[in-house]
């Protein structure tokens, strides 16, 4: 497996929320992607955003343009 | 890409299968309203398609088997439109959310729920279930294999069990049709509830609910139908009380493609076709240091699926690394059995699912075998 890293990763309530969180920071550029919700946040079905901590501001700026709201915001080793 | 999460849809399908929804695009009109040529021809490929479910199931008449858009909407529909306050019924660990939601909806509701615990490695014995039966007990409802261990439940012990005592046998065939051989006369089931785009190869919309003899479902949906336009009521006779509204009639059209190609391969060579490739695979991993693998592998009449966790690392970590160091596809986490996991202790951690289908390849399976293989002993290094 390879090493873990700490990683900012936004979780969503909706299955439709994390599609527009992809949708909208590929289109401004937004660094990261969909991983499935690592199981120590929930073991539930789901999606997160994923990207490196120091892209957090402007990650959750595009989120906040995009009337995007995150369920949770974390950094934690994945 | 190789793809191993069968068992939450099938990906790969027989060709036929696309070219039926092509064509039936192009030429269907709207089936049970009229009788243009149009209209005849979408309902004579659907009646086509109840005809061959009625042959899968070994149900006496196409009329009983009504299309819904998935096996959610078929337990729902059968579950509330059998069970009514006051009334008793059982269930096991092994279910699915689809099972377990509808039934602590009814709980609220005034319907007695009980849950029958599983054995070690997730197994269900059906001499477990008799002493839950008491006297206002009406159903039995169950899955015919659980999606996360892949372990069979004994259906025609279920429905023995139901016929001597009055109840009714719901069967959730969501993982098994078109495996497993399933005989509602045999095995004295009253209604299948079945998925399309599993292992009968259907596409996603598709599936259905197909009735014995001697159980009436009222129905979740009233509205159009067709026929008796003027009655204030929805028809009740079988299938239009089970089918308001337009059905989908293109993606029936590609389960009737699903279906043939099933039927003509035969449930039993693909049954054991896709062993061969678990085998492969539990034998390939199960010795691998920190593996840790899931349900009972005592025998080979089980579904194809092997579910496993490496050691402590997070199932979805080793999912997602699974596809994008390896192009491999798996399913990680809950998996909607809540109460399954609880029994498996991987209610924290969740699980890795590898399920298998007819075109998964031998080839395919060593890549992931090896795949595990690496993400173990790197960890060595």
């Amino acid at each position: 497996m390879r090493k873990k890293q700490r990683k900012l990763v936004i979780t969503f309530e909706t299955t439709v929320a994390a599609m527009a969180a992809e949708h909208y920071c590929k289109q401004r550029n937004a660094p990261g992607r969909l991983i499935p919700v690592p199981t120590q946040i929930t073991a539930g079905c789901g999606l997160a955003w994923a990207a490196n901590p120091e892209e957090k501001e402007r990650v959750l700026t595009v989120l906040e343009q995009s009337k995007i709201h995150p369920e949770g915001i974390y950094e934690i080793m994945i | 890409m190789i793809y191993f999460d069968n068992a939450a849809t099938t990906l790969q399908k027989p060709k036929e299968v696309a070219e039926a929804v092509y064509k039936a695009i192009q030429n269907f009109g709207n089936s049970g309203r009229g009788a243009s040529s149009v209209s005849l021809q979408a309902s004579r490929i659907i009646y086509d398609t109840r005809e061959k479910i009625a042959d899968l199931f070994h149900c006496s008449d196409p009329a009983k088997v009504a299309f819904t858009s998935n096996s959610t909407e078929s337990l729902n529909t059968v579950i509330k439109g059998v069970l009514q306050p006051g009334d008793h019924v059982i269930t096991t660990v092994l279910e699915h959310n689809s099972v377990l939601r509808p039934l602590y909806q009814l709980e609220q509701e005034g319907v007695e729920v009980s849950i029958v615990p599983c054995r070690e490695n997730g197994r269900l014995e059906v001499s477990d279930m008799e002493h839950y039966i008491q006297s206002n007990t009406r159903a039995i409802v169950c899955t015919h294999v659980s999606n996360l261990t892949g372990n069979k439940i004994d259906i025609h012990a279920v429905g023995q069990l139901c016929r001597e005592n009055g109840l009714l046998f719901l069967l959730d065939a969501s993982q098994s049709a078109g495996v497993f051989p399933i005989d509602m006369k045999e095995d004295c089931i009253s209604a299948v509830c079945f998925t399309g785009h599993k292992s009968l190869y259907g596409p996603q919309g598709t599936g259905g609910i197909c009735l014995g003899d001697k159980i009436t479902v009222r129905p979740l949906k009233v509205g159009g139908s067709g026929i008796m336009t003027f009655e204030r009521e929805h028809p009740n006779v079988m299938p239009t009380a089970l089918e308001a509204g337009t059905l989908n009639g293109h993606g029936i059209a590609g389960l009737n493609a699903g279906l043939r190609y099933v039927l003509k391969q035969g449930c039993e060579r693909i049954h054991e076709y896709e062993v061969a490739l678990m085998k492969q695979f539990y034998y390939g991993i199960k010795d691998l240091p920190g593996i840790k693998v899931y349900g009972d592998f005592s025998g080979w009449d089980r579904a194809a699926i092997v579910t496993f966790n490496i050691a402590d690392y997070d199932s979805a970590q080793v999912s997602d690394e699974l596809s994008q160091r390896f192009g491999i596809e798996t399913r990680a986490g809950g998996h909607c059995a809540p109460l399954m996991h609880r029994a498996l202790g991987t209610e924290h951690q969740g699980a890795v699912r590898f399920s298998f289908s007819n075109f998964n390849t031998s080839e395919e399976v060593a890549v992931g075998v090896e795949a595990i293989k690496t993400l173990i002993y790197e960890d060595m290094d």
